[in-house]
């Protein structure tokens, strides 16, 4: 369930923020005229015709996982966990219904018709990830459900569900994350192009689209991060003791960079900075904020050390690279404010090759510190994994298979994105309109496939 | 007003077994039409009718699962907890297809499409062989309520399940080769009607044949449905029959609009049989629609979002359907211009 999320969370950036930034392309094209960007747009629409066609059936696998790993989790709490969903599902409808009129509708829709159809995926992807979020933020936040004395739910108050006390905050984290990491993923294929020489109009419209995107996420990210950290401060102590590796409750709290607990539960290694985990968690009260540790609740109710081990180092890497990409964006704005142009740096182009990959680790650390951090509570202080999960032996059958069709899919994606890429650059001249299957390879002397049986019928 | 839920319920179903449900069976016209070259014309016709459209129509299963842990969650986490195995078969199949589908449109290479198409074809037979499967487990009374686990094999493994697998995978065949005879129709190639027309009537027949077999078969093994299909759900089962041969008569005597409405009658009408059949069980013949609903409040909200969608999202679906039916949506992007474009550099066509 874990590795089926956290991969389809890479294609959710995909999915809310690229159909925003082939649109501001199309604008572009359509509006000043400019081929470059009508040719972006329209190898944009392209690309994300895989993309969401994988995302919708990795997406699809996660409905069938929900009761294939978690049928107590889904028996017990599916009235209220389901709710934010059914909303969920209208807006998936609306985005892949205009994505299809979208994406084939090029060649013969007016072009201002053709860009308004983009319009509803834009909008959609918002506020479908919105609903999606609103699920897991209510798992941390579980409100507006009344249990009846055998602990089953007796009642469900939905507008308490999807607008849970964390839902806010965790919405906007996400959707903000989307387009940060989607633009950064998408200026780093074009600073890739520009590194090897190709400083045309086109990579550079690419590129700053892209980053342009995502220079506007980072800094708006940053705020929300941080009022986000604030709440997990005041609402879930103990995930915020493991976010900070907190043992004990104390005052002046030292923000230790890395290191890690040992079995005894006590802070080893790393770089501690007297007092700024105090300061940051309520600059109000400064170095005396009190600081909640592991210790006030009972070991079995709080993550194991390994948990919190993991909660703390992917929350370095979330703050430590979202810092740096945020670093990245002040370069480009203050080239943009005093020069009027993007950075001329090579080092420039180096860190925003780099910075896709930062952002999608970024994001899984981020997802990472959610998830794990609520440990050992599926739903927080009312359900524990361990009484969620199947009981079946398969499991660990299941779990490989599909480990090993995920990175199957995930190596197929990306070489048939490079592919398509490929194709694109050396501007290939065979019909593009599509034979299935096309004439057999004359060295093809392959077995033969399913594909020699006689037809039916 | 679970009632209502229930009815929203099948009421999805039986959209996702239209829509769905003919892409899948055109994923069998593509499996079984013959080596690249004699199959290069009718999986291009396949391709081109089912490419627009499949997405749209796939998210249909998303709602129907999302409608049934959320109205009625109990039930949810029986079916999963039994029917884990065609569960799981039927969810890497979906991978499997719907990238593949994919991926065979954006890749070049006659092998690499080939592979990929093999994926796709393949899985578009099993995934509605699986979900059939799993539909006769329920009706069968297999899936036990109440948080416990039925046979992991034979609950899925049985007379009426393999009876609901292969009627599924023949009704998708059936129903793909009448939407295939009118996209033919609109490309203007009468052989590939002549073509599909056949395999209509070739899938019609046999599943008319098994359809004849499947009544030993339920007598035997899945009485309580077998008697609802034989009382409440009749008029709907002589409706399936009834419209299943008037469709083929229909398509041989060139009244193609006729003739697909009357299939998808067809179809539609033995989807809700089985669910009048099975009333008012949802899990026969242990877990009622009421018992299983989740409290009003959900069912409210849930009512509520189908609402919302029948508002915003049947009009999305009628202007798809129209711009595709117009031939307005007839490829992915715009061809790539075979000459550098004109633009300030000389370089454009190279993209990252």
């Amino acid at each position: 369930m874990a590795f089926t999320l956290a991969f389809h969370i890479i294609l959710v950036p995909l999915g809310v923020s690229w159909s925003v930034m082939t649109l501001i392309a199309n604008y572009r094209g359509v509006k000043h005229v400019d081929p470059a960007a009508m040719l972006l747009a329209q190898r944009w629409s392209k690309y994300m015709a895989v993309t969401f066609a994988v995302g919708a059936v990795t997406g699809t696998v996660l409905s069938f996982e929900f009761g294939l790993l978690w049928p107590r989790f889904m028996g017990q709490w599916g009235a209220a966990f389901g709710v934010p969903f059914a909303f969920e599902g209208i807006f998936f409808f609306t985005e892949a219904v205009f994505i299809s009129i979208y994406i084939f509708g090029w060649r013969r829709l007016g072009p201002w018709a053709h860009f308004w159809t983009g319009v509803p995926i834009a909008v959609a992807g918002i506020f479908g990830s919105v609903s999606v979020v609103a699920a897991n933020a209510w798992m941390n936040a579980p409100e507006g459900v009344t249990l009846d004395s055998s602990g089953n739910v007796s009642d469900v108050d939905p507008m308490k569900v999807i607008f849970n006390d964390a839902m806010p905050l965790m919405a906007s984290h996400m959707v903000i994350a989307g387009y940060l990491v989607g633009g950064f993923m998408i200026a780093s294929v074009y600073a890739v192009g520009m590194l090897r020489g190709r400083r045309d109009r086109y990579h550079r419209t690419g590129f700053i689209i892209g980053f342009t995107v995502a220079a506007i996420a980072t800094p708006v990210q940053m705020g929300v991060g941080d009022a986000l950290a604030r709440w997990v401060y005041d609402e879930q102590p103990t995930k915020f003791a493991a976010i900070e590796m907190v043992p004990e409750t104390s005052s002046d709290v030292p923000e230790v960079l890395f290191g890690h607990l040992n079995s005894e539960g006590e802070v080893v290694g790393g770089l501690p900075i007297p007092g700024l985990a105090s300061i940051l968690s309520d600059p109000g009260t400064g170095t005396s904020t009190v600081v909640q540790g592991l210790d006030e609740v009972p070991a079995d109710d709080r993550p194991t050390n390994g948990e919190v081990n993991v909660t703390h180092l992917a929350w370095d890497l979330m703050v430590g690279l979202g810092t740096l990409l945020f670093l990245l964006t002040l370069w480009w704005w203050a080239a943009w404010i005093f020069r009027r142009d993007m950075p001329r740096s090579r080092w420039f182009l180096r860190a925003a090759a780099a910075s896709g990959v930062l952002a999608v680790i970024t994001l899984e650390a981020g997802w990472t510190v959610s998830e794990v951090g609520r440990q050992p509570w599926i739903v927080y202080q009312k359900m524990k994994v361990e009484d969620a999960a199947t009981a079946n032996t398969g499991i660990w059958i299941t779990f490989v298979g599909v480990v090993l069709l995920y990175v199957g899919l995930g190596v197929t994606t990306i070489l048939v994105l490079r592919q398509m890429s490929r194709r694109f650059r050396e501007g290939d001249r065979v019909d593009e309109s599509g034979v299935p299957y096309g004439p057999s390879e004359p060295t093809d002397s392959g077995p033969p496939t399913d594909k020699q049986m006689a037809p039916l019928g | 007003m679970s009632t209502t839920a229930a009815v929203i319920l099948f009421a999805s179903i039986t959209t996702y077994a239209i829509f769905g449900g003919a892409d899948f069976g055109a994923g069998l016209w593509d499996l079984v039409a013959g080596g690249t070259k004699r199959g290069e014309r009718p999986r291009e016709v396949i391709d081109h009718s089912i490419a627009p459209v499949w997405e749209a129509n796939h998210v249909w299963l998303i709602f129907v699962f999302v409608l049934l842990w959320t109205c009625f969650p109990q039930a949810y986490s029986s079916i999963t907890l039994t029917l884990f195995v065609p569960l799981t078969i039927a969810a890497l199949g979906i991978v499997l297809r719907g990238a593949s589908f994919a991926f065979r449109k954006a890749v070049f290479r006659t092998r690499d499409r080939r592979n990929f198409g093999a994926a796709f074809a393949v899985s578009s037979v099993l995934v509605p062989y699986c979900f059939g499967a799993i539909i006769g487990a329920i009706a069968s009374g297999r899936v036990p309520s109440g948080g416990k686990a039925g046979d992991p094999l034979h609950s899925w493994v049985n007379p009426t399940s393999i009876l609901g697998g292969v009627l599924a995978v023949l009704v998708t065949a059936y129903l793909a080769a009448f939407f295939l005879v009118s996209d033919a129709r609109r490309l203007s190639d009468e052989a590939m009607v002549a073509y599909f027309r056949r395999r209509a009537t070739g899938a019609g027949v046999v599943a008319g044949l098994v359809s004849l077999v499947g009544i030993f078969v339920l007598s035997n093994d899945a009485e309580y449905l077998f008697h609802g299909l034989l009382t409440r759900a009749l008029p709907l089962v002589s409706v399936s029959a009834v419209s299943g041969v008037a469709a083929l008569v229909l398509v041989h005597r060139e009244t193609r609009r006729a003739a697909r409405i009357a299939a998808v009658g067809a179809v539609g009408s033995l989807v809700v049989a089985w669910g009048v059949a099975q009333w008012d069980y949802l899990l026969p013949e242990s877990l009622t629609v009421s018992a299983a609903a989740a409290p009003s409040g959900t069912i409210t909200v849930v009512l509520v979002a189908a609402g919302l969608a029948a508002v915003l999202i049947v009009p999305a679906f009628v202007l798809l359907y129209v711009l595709d039916q117009r031939s307005l949506l007839p490829e992915e992007g715009v061809p790539e211009p075979p000459l550098v474009p004109p633009s300030a550099s000389g370089r454009t066509t190279r993209a990252g």
